[in-house]
């Protein structure tokens, strides 16, 4: 097998990986579609968008939960932009995650939002390091020449 | 009249499409109203890959002020919840300033009062965010129908 068809082949099993372990749902898939020649980099652009925005709202909730009265609402405000933001791009665990820190919110159970904070970083960080990788088979199949695999 | 001229959605008239139609078409235009960068990001690319001429505003006000210098727009798409000036606030003091837009709620909520209350300020319609490209299609066809 040549090179080109092995990064192919490698990206196909990788991206199927990523929406079969949940990492992204059919959202992540409508953004792929909308990238083209005159946004040829729309999906790194949005996911960069994503990861600043998560990365700042986690470090937010962080400090809103150490003070020695949390604020609920706010915590919840935050918690609301994260899951708004995670579904635009189709983020499914970080979004699943949001739903359920949201009802801890609303119990205004600290150590609930506190096990979903820790949940909600860990998953923020895997999506963050699959994408690189996704993206990284990318940039091989380009650089080899080859065209980037379409999932349907 | 609404025509398709290469895959572009544009609005011409029906008087001289015989003569000269490329002078008298123009493509559509949006406003995406939204204070997430994301969600103007991906709802602007949305509606270009349609053909669709694309503005953003941040928040209600930004939006007003738009109509307010002398911009037109054929659909506006509002998000709910917004700083400075939220989408019903908003959407309330366009029509009230006349402006006869498609306007379409965006939110992230899906409870029906929720909606029902947005409904109630004016829109055409309204939509659980993130939109995506059959969302996206349905609105156009109402606006098509809109604009005929």
């Amino acid at each position: 097998m040549d090179v080109v068809k092995q990064l192919q082949r490698q990206f196909i099993d990788f991206s199927t990986s990523l929406y079969r372990e949940g990492f992204v749902d059919d959202q992540f898939a409508q953004l792929q579609k909308l990238q083209d020649e005159s946004n040829p980099d729309f999906v790194v652009e949005v996911v960069s968008l994503f990861f600043d925005d998560s990365e700042k709202l986690v470090k937010n909730l962080a400090v809103a939960l150490e003070q020695q009265v949390v604020d609920y609402k706010q915590v919840d405000a935050n918690v609301h932009q994260l899951k708004g933001s995670s579904s635009s791009i189709g983020a499914k665990r970080v979004k699943d995650v949001c739903v359920a820190f949201r009802s801890f919110c609303e119990a205004e159970n600290h150590e609930g939002c506190l096990r979903c904070l820790h949940q909600v970083s860990h998953e923020n960080s895997l999506l963050k390091n699959k994408l690189q990788t996704l993206f990284r088979l990318e940039q091989q199949i380009l650089a080899a020449g080859g065209t980037v695999p379409v999932l349907e | 009249m609404v025509v398709y001229l290469a895959g572009k959605m544009v609005i011409g008239s029906s008087k001289k499409v015989v003569a000269d139609p490329i002078e008298e078409v123009r493509r559509i235009c949006a406003l995406v109203v939204d204070d997430d960068p994301l969600v103007r990001r991906i709802h602007g690319m949305l509606l270009a890959r349609y053909g669709l001429e694309t503005e953003a505003a941040e928040n209600g006000k930004e939006a007003i002020d738009l109509f307010l210098s002398g911009k037109t727009f054929d659909l506006v798409l509002m998000d709910m919840e917004m700083p400075v000036m939220d989408g019903l606030q908003a959407t309330q003091r366009l029509r009230g300033m006349g402006v006869s837009s498609m306007i379409v709620g965006v939110t992230a909520r899906g409870l029906e009062a929720e909606k029902e209350a947005f409904m109630a300020t004016g829109l055409d319609a309204c939509c659980v965010k993130p939109l995506n490209a059959e969302a996206v299609i349905s609105v156009l066809d109402e606006l098509a129908k809109k604009l005929l």
